[in-house]
């Protein structure tokens, strides 16, 4: 516990958090772009699709290494096992609903 | 204007039924009660101060538990409604619609406001200790689920009396659950309670896995975990990887019902069996979630009361591991008739199957444990020793309903029924009532009564078989779940009757179990020497209950089962000499989590009757609370060397 905390105090006294404000504005302008890009323009459906998607991953890189440390942590391999598993879930949710749901289409 | 206060208050309040009237006039006079008794032995102060603000996991844990029970007597009470209304044909003691209202809150009651929450309450006490640590990775965050969790479950349970229960089932499926076929706030209630909860439980399984990757205590590495931790590590990822399907499904069914979106109606290019989709996505690894941490209870309270080492641990960590993997891909099992095709009905159909053969590794691995074993029938043990012929049953039968081509028969009839509650109570209930016993004296310094204990476990056991054995026959005599009434003349008379009367012995089983809690209260036997079962982990370590800061010095660890090999050593001789105290570092009390939930409170009831100058308000509250918590930076103090003392010598431990 008290190694955790003193490790975190350490952290918030390192300045200003640039790199969170800046994070959190690209966030909110990748979203707003989104947005505007499925309401405001006109394009054909499959062209929305692939430019918000891409949007999306792009934003997901950005949480990535904005917010969630996942260049700093000390044991690598949890978070590779992490990855990995989310990998996983995305897939079976994703490819799995699409193979369930393709005879209604 | 009195016409439309009348008319109001028509709408508003859920009238008509004597039964709801006895329910509103007990919730006033329950609520005056509490009030009246705080105030009157001046306990409000107390009640700020040691309970409602505190960060401490045991604590927290209680108040899970003690939420958790309340909830279950709730949810039993459906349970026996649905009962009497069931016992004989054509019996009109619930309507349909009422029917319907109380099987919906029964199943979302059970498992999301019971099941997970005396789980997560047993983890809150249990895990901490069993890692030598000192508290959770998250104090602040740990208590702000514990508030989540309780306020999704008040908001759920006021559908009751004010506006009308959900009444589309615990799986909620489009289209009925969609606007247009539901009007009215039911099912507003559901998505906003189960959602405002759901976020304390994804926060709980965050808090969780971080605490056990990095707070063991020196020397335990990950298969060096007593077996509870390491079913809470595996449960706490799969809580994280399986929870935001079923966010994002509440939102957009939320969304489908306040803001006339169309994802779950075909009217608009939506697809109703995305819902189902969605849902069971979350729903199967949810099955694991309520089953994985009760495994981990049996495997401790077996190995302690056989006094042998756990049978095959590395096998039952790599069970387990297989368990979360295969979880989230049976999903379809729940829904084979909606007209799949044949191959995903044959993949779903073999990774279901699949998933059965690590959990019949487990049970292998408890009758393994058991062999030859020096066995110590305790209540704990009694419970745990039930639970593998009764869950067994409950996973044949469920490798029964597996085959595609058999479920069409199978399935939404009683058989189904049978089976889920045979896995859900002889595994998960049998679980939490195995773990409320084996940790009581851990959690409040006395025993609960053994003779007691032994009636009230023997009395449900029976009662849960005369209640579902015979359902399993029902199932194959034709009838169907949730259907309210029957005709006579089909047969099904004499097992209802029959399935009543276990029902009503679970009551009172329950009922038992509540009379030993409050008697062992007053007369329990003191716990003075924190291991009251001969414990081979370290939660054992400490004394009963366990001091604020848990250890005063965090144990070493070098092999499995840690204090067993310490109490090995201390009888050598080995005892090392004890190392002068250091001040403890601990987080501060904090008001501000039941405060952000308060204000979520009001923004759920807001948003289920739409009323968004309620919502939206309810919403800043919560956002200014994050911003007040952002700039708290004095969140911690020390405990002082003298204040160790003086605690370790009340309980006999300063030599």
């Amino acid at each position: 516990m008290s190694e955790n905390q003193s490790q975190m105090t350490k952290q918030e006294h390192a300045g200003f958090p640039w790199k969170q404000v800046i994070g959190l504005f690209i966030s909110l302008a990748l979203t707003v772009l989104a947005l505007w890009i499925a309401v405001g323009l006109s394009l054909p459906v499959h062209v929305t699709l692939t430019i918000i998607v891409g949007l999306a991953i792009f934003q997901a890189f950005i949480q990535l290494f904005m917010f969630m440390h996942v260049t700093e942590g000390t044991e690598p391999v949890h978070q590779i096992i992490g990855i990995i598993f989310g990998i996983y879930v995305a897939f079976a949710v994703v490819a799995g609903t699409l193979w369930i749901l393709a005879y209604t289409i | 204007m009195i016409d439309s206060i009348k008319s109001f208050m028509g709408w508003f309040f859920v009238t008509g039924d004597p039964m709801i009237y006895g329910a509103d006039a007990s919730i006033a006079l329950v609520s005056i009660g509490i009030v009246a008794v705080l105030t009157y032995f001046k306990k409000w102060k107390w009640l700020w101060e040691e309970w409602l603000t505190t960060v401490d996991h045991k604590r927290i844990g209680i108040m899970y538990i003690i939420a958790a029970l309340l909830m279950l007597f709730r949810g039993g009470i459906d349970a026996l409604m649905m009962r009497a209304q069931l016992t004989l044909p054509n019996m009109h003691f619930l309507d349909a619609e009422h029917y319907n209202q109380v099987f919906t809150t029964h199943g979302t009651i059970m498992i999301i406001f019971v099941a997970m929450p005396f789980i997560f309450g047993l983890m809150n006490i249990a895990v901490p200790l069993q890692i030598g640590a000192r508290d959770v990775a998250y104090p602040f965050l740990n208590a702000l689920s514990f508030w989540f969790f309780f306020v999704g479950a008040m908001l759920f349970n006021l559908s009751f009396v004010i506006g009308g229960s959900p009444d589309a089932g615990w799986s909620s499926y489009a289209p009925y659950a969609g606007a247009e076929l539901n009007p009215g706030v039911g099912q507003n209630y559901y998505l906003i309670g189960v959602q405002i909860s759901g976020i304390g439980s994804l926060a709980t399984g965050i808090n969780f896995l971080v605490t056990i990757l990095k707070m063991r205590a020196p020397g335990m590495t990950l298969f060096k975990m007593p077996m509870f931790t390491w079913s809470v590590l595996i449960t706490s990822v799969i809580v994280v990887f399986a929870f935001p399907a079923f966010t994002v499904a509440l939102a957009l069914m939320t969304i489908d019902r306040l803001f006339g979106a169309h994802f779950f109606t075909i009217a608009a290019g939506g697809s109703p069996m995305l819902w189902a989709n969605l849902f069971w996505f979350w729903g199967h690894p949810e099955v694991y979630i309520v089953l994985l941490p009760v495994f981990g209870i049996f495997s401790e309270v077996i190995a302690t009361f056989a006094h042998k080492t756990l049978f095959g641990y590395a096998v039952m960590v790599w069970s387990m591991i297989a368990i979360s993997v295969l979880s989230f891909i049976t999903w379809l099992h729940h829904f084979f008739t909606m007209g799949n095709t044949a191959p995903v009905n044959a993949f779903f159909s073999i990774s279901t199957m699949l998933i059965a053969i690590p959990t019949g590794v487990k049970i292998f691995n408890w009758l393994f444990t058991l062999n030859k074993g020096r066995i110590q029938f305790t209540t704990p043990m009694l419970w745990a020793l039930a639970f593998i012929p009764n869950f067994t049953i409950g996973g044949v039968t469920g490798v029964m309903l597996a085959m595609a081509p058999a479920d069409y028969q199978y399935h939404n009839s009683y058989f189904l029924v049978a089976h889920f509650h045979s896995t859900l109570i002889a595994g998960t209930v049998f679980g939490i009532f195995c773990g409320l016993h084996y940790w009581w004296p851990k959690m409040f310094g006395y025993l609960l009564d053994e003779r007691k204990g032994k009636w009230s476990f023997w009395i449900f056991m029976i009662s849960f078989n005369v209640c579902f054995m015979p359902m399993y026959f029902l199932g194959l005599m034709g009838m169907t779940r949730r259907m309210y009434t029957y005709p006579a003349g089909l047969g099904w008379t004499p097992i209802n009757v029959v399935m009543t009367i276990g029902a009503v012995g679970m009551g009172v089983g329950f009922a038992l179990m509540a009379w030993n809690i409050i008697w062992s209260a007053f007369y329990g036997k003191k716990d003075t020497t924190g291991d009251p079962w001969g414990g081979r982990t370290l939660e054992w370590v400490t004394a009963s209950p366990a001091p604020e800061y848990n250890f005063a010095h965090i144990p070493e660890v070098s092999t499995r089962d840690a204090f067993t090999a310490m109490k090995e050593e201390k009888e050598k001789g080995l005892a090392k000499s004890s190392k002068p105290y250091e001040p403890i570092h601990m987080p501060n009390n904090t008001g501000i989590p039941v405060i952000m939930a308060s204000f979520m409170f009001v923004a759920g009831f807001g948003f289920v009757f739409e009323w968004y100058w309620m919502g939206i308000p309810g919403l800043i509250g919560v956002i200014a609370c994050m911003i007040a918590r952002s700039f708290v930076y004095n969140d911690h103090h020390y405990i002082s060397i003298d204040e160790i003392k003086r605690t370790e010598a009340a309980t006999g431990r300063l030599s």
